[in-house]
């Protein structure tokens, strides 16, 4: 543990308690939400535990209570989630191998993700991703039994701005990545393929529409790059 | 609402299919060797994925625009995380941006 520590570094130690704390504050209100909208003091819970992904967890609890039906939240709980699968490919290295790989695939969140892929050393992204991993996990369901358990008693988060604070954590940890010039094309255009497509898709779905984008910026390997190409940065 | 067992059934598929979506990545890794080309490109789905992400959490709320405050402040962040910006300010700015908007009437 203590070597562990010491990969991550203070610096970054005190970035990943800011987002476990955060975490937690969201876990608090997803607990209170939940009961307080009638369903059973398991399901947030159970949700919790056995899934650990917030936006599924509030979109899947949004359209059980809506009425929208257990299918319905089902199908939209997974194309939420569904971003994952590519995820997985882009942090596989972190996790370790053997038993660890699948104990650590269900810690794979996006703060995880966007952790880990702002570091470039080895032992460092294995280090960030299980540290961070292990703690957002421990934050959001000790959040959500106490909200749970709390219900109404807790205000509105969004008072507080912690609505804010996701989106520029968030951005805060891409932005080394866009420094690259086809990156942030890529990114850019992404992003606005899921606003334009956000009134008219169901949850979920924006997010992935913005792969589109890679239909257009071509991926131009560094490692590769031809001499004299326009454009090209390196 | 819905009969306890069914709940449970959704929850636990819920639960499946979110592990199996994670799992297929890692479970491939060892299995086949990706080009380097195509790592590349799934480095850039990842950053596309999480700048989408970014996009849709400032401005959007369930179907519709999510109010000035919450975007406000993801672009203080923004600015501050472009300026380099220590994480821990970029994103205690843009919570006390919105949160400072939302006390002024922004809504």
């Amino acid at each position: 543990m203590r070597s562990v520590w010491r990969t991550v570094g203070r610096d970054l130690a005190a970035d990943a308690a800011l987002v476990a704390a955060a975490i937690g504050v969201v876990g608090l209100a997803f607990g209170a939400i939940a009961v307080g909208s009638g369903l059973p003091l398991w399901l947030p819970a159970a949700l919790s535990l056995l899934v650990f992904a917030g936006a599924s967890q509030f979109v899947f609890i949004g359209i059980l209570t809506a009425g929208g039906g257990p299918l319905g939240a089902l199908a939209a709980a997974l194309a939420v989630n569904s971003r994952h699968l590519p995820f997985g490919f882009a942090v596989s290295d972190a996790l370790g191998s053997g038993w660890r790989r699948y104990v650590g695939a269900h810690l794979m969140i996006d703060e995880t993700v966007a952790f880990t892929i702002a570091q470039q050393d080895p032992a460092r992204r294995r280090a960030v991703y299980w540290t961070l991993g292990v703690g957002l996990f421990a934050t959001w369901n000790i959040g959500v039994l106490a909200g749970s358990l709390a219900g109404t008693a807790i205000g509105d988060t969004a008072a507080f701005g912690l609505d804010a604070a996701f989106p520029a954590m968030l951005l805060a940890l891409v932005r080394p990545s866009l420094r690259e010039r086809r990156m942030a094309t890529a990114a850019v255009l992404g992003a606005c393929v899921a606003l334009a497509s956000a009134p008219v898709l169901p949850s979920g779905m924006p997010v992935l529409a913005a792969l589109l984008a890679l239909l257009v910026v071509p991926a131009g390997t560094p490692r590769a790059a031809v001499p004299g190409v326009v454009g090209e940065s390196r | 609402m819905m009969p306890a067992g069914s709940m449970v059934a959704t929850v636990v598929a819920l639960a499946a299919g979110t592990y199996a979506l994670r799992c297929a990545g890692p479970a491939l890794r060892d299995r086949v060797q990706l080009p380097h080309w195509l790592t590349r490109r799934i480095t850039m789905a990842t950053v596309v994925l999480l700048a989408a992400l970014v996009a849709t959490q400032a401005l959007v709320d369930g179907e519709g625009f999510a109010g000035w405050a919450r975007p406000a402040g993801v672009l203080a962040g923004g600015v501050l995380a472009w300026l380099r910006a220590p994480f821990l300010v970029v994103v205690l700015a843009g919570a006390a941006v919105a949160a400072a908007l939302r006390m002024a009437g922004v809504p």
